[in-house]
């Protein structure tokens, strides 16, 4: 345990380094340019955000929970879908395009449709974090579902293994490092899109935050919306890695490292 | 005693011929007419040149392909296309890497509907035998590439099967495990009890091990010769030092460099 946390240290101190230089840059800048309305200086950030903060943290939490129901039911669709195309040939055939086909899509363009179908609730928001979502997954698991060795599964079927026998213990637990790959850049998007959805129309979450503070030219906060939604971007993404090395137990430390 | 002992199952091979159907290309014949046939209770390897079917010949016994022509009889009973007649060792491993040892040995029984705490126990006593005792939680990376054969080899004997198909077991080893190995293997099997067909692509290893070694050709592979190994038992590592010993192994290499004289030759005999 020490060991790694060692490790952590030793690997997190470069790029806090960069980060450190650009923050001082960000406030030399903005002393020097002296505007606080266009660029505010990094300092104003943090302690205006916090004079507000009880309702950033009130925007954080709806933004929150959007996220996560929307990761959710990407999750579910996507994996029965996989399901789906990877034991039928006639799903493959015919869904798989239309999958991929689909992603061409301009979501951004197909936002406001999703509030005028859903209302301006969280559904909407659900919606479009699961369609940013969907597809990194789904693919994700696609692939690692495929990926399966086919002399263990013949080896398998020497035993009298049946097909959901042979799905059930090769073919999935194959899938999990490539289904984790897909949901760690899935979730990436998550905060992204329930604020972009929320931009649309909303009453309420990060997106309504800061698109009121902007109206309001209180640009310190905008600052810190994206600065919190950053930050929880990289918590859930944390959440999925350790979610990740819980649940593939069997790979060797040096492999576990190399994939981060 | 490693597990109950059974009788070995007889195990033929009768004119058996596969042609592989390529699309766009020219239909390949792989085996043709092969014929082999091992004793209840035999050690019996096949040897070959690289490319000579031996893989697909073992396939067809394993059930994962069916033979173009001719048939495969264990005890006297049709086996083509059967999955499950014999227990297979593949060349790799096969380990599940997701499963510890004791899973990985057990699982053969757990698919065939053994409860996983009872399968357990059945291997438990197993572990230290096959050389695997205080591994049985054990990810498979973490164990040596001996340890991992033993543990594939532990999951093809506890499948309970008559006859077992051993697919060169030992090629990915160094010289000193493979030869530890061999000695082990033939321990194990004069407990179990079983039929045991291996193929081989190493001279030695067929004469130490087996009772009768079968010579392929090259492809389209079919047997070229049959040459008894009339070596005590057990084998020892001073028997393979002896003259018999050698002679057994000329014979064999010579057979191997010149097989299709050597089914001429067996033919007009």
């Amino acid at each position: 345990m020490r060991a790694s946390v060692r490790r952590l240290l030793r690997s997190a101190w470069p790029p806090a380094l960069v980060f450190a230089v650009l923050v001082l840059a960000w406030d030399l800048i903005a002393n020097a340019v002296h505007a606080s309305l266009s660029l505010p200086g990094p300092w104003y950030v943090v302690t205006g955000s916090w004079r507000d903060r009880g309702d950033l943290a009130a925007a954080m939490w709806v933004t929150t929970e959007e996220a996560l129901l929307g990761i959710a039911l990407a999750v579910l669709c996507a994996v029965i879908l996989a399901l789906a195309v990877d034991w039928s040939r006639a799903v493959r055939r015919s869904i798989y395009p239309l999958m991929v086909l689909s992603q061409t899509i301009p979501l951004i363009a197909l936002a406001p449709v999703v509030v005028i179908w859903f209302g301006f609730g969280p559904a909407p928001k659900i919606a479009i974090v699961a369609l940013f979502t969907f597809f990194a997954v789904a693919v994700g698991t696609i692939q690692g579902l495929g990926s399966a060795d086919p002399d263990t599964m013949s080896l398998l079927r020497t035993m009298g293994a049946s097909r959901a026998q042979i799905l059930w213990r090769v073919r999935i637990p194959s899938a999990l490092p490539q289904f984790f790959t897909g949901l760690k850049v899935g979730v990436t998007f998550s905060y992204v899109a329930a604020i972009f959805a929320e931009y649309v129309g909303a009453t309420q979450g990060l997106g309504y935050y800061m698109s009121t503070a902007n109206q309001y030219f209180n640009t310190e906060l905008v600052f810190g919306a994206v600065i919190v939604s950053a930050l929880l971007t990289l918590a859930l993404f944390g959440l999925v890695v350790a979610l990740e090395r819980a649940v593939i137990r069997w790979r060797p430390p040096a492999q576990v490292n190399a994939r981060w | 005693m490693v597990t109950q002992r059974r009788a070995g199952a007889r195990l033929e091979v009768r004119a058996l011929s596969k042609t592989f159907e390529l699309e766009g290309q020219e239909p390949l014949l792989t085996l043709d007419g092969v014929d082999l046939v091992a004793a209840p209770g035999e050690f019996v390897a096949v040897i070959g040149p690289s490319g000579c079917g031996k893989t697909t010949l073992f396939q067809i016994l394993a059930g994962l392909e069916s033979p173009s022509s001719g048939e495969v009889v264990i005890d006297g009973r049709h086996a083509e296309n059967q999955l499950g007649a014999c227990a297979f060792m593949p060349q790799r491993d096969g380990l599940l890497a997701w499963r510890r040892t004791i899973d990985n040995v057990t699982i053969g029984l757990e698919l065939a509907g053994v409860r996983r705490q009872a399968a357990r126990e059945r291997a438990a006593p197993l572990l230290e035998r096959f050389g695997l005792g205080g591994f049985e939680s054990a990810w498979p990376w973490q164990l040596s590439g001996g340890m991992r054969q033993r543990a594939a080899f532990l999951r093809t004997v506890l499948l309970g099967k008559p006859a077992m198909l051993l697919d060169e077991p030992f090629g990915a080893l160094d010289g000193i495990t493979r030869s530890e190995l061999q000695l082990w293997l033939l321990e194990v099997w004069s407990e179990v009890g079983s039929t045991v067909m291996l193929i081989t692509h190493d001279v030695s290893e067929a004469v130490f091990l087996a009772d009768r070694v079968y010579v392929m050709t090259p492809r389209p592979g079919s047997v070229a010769a049959s040459l008894a190994i009339e070596l005590p038992r057990p084998r020892t590592l001073e028997l393979a030092e002896s003259p018999e010993f050698g002679a057994h192994e000329a014979r064999l290499r010579e057979l191997l460099r010149t097989p299709r004289a050597a089914a001429i030759h067996a033919d007009r005999a």
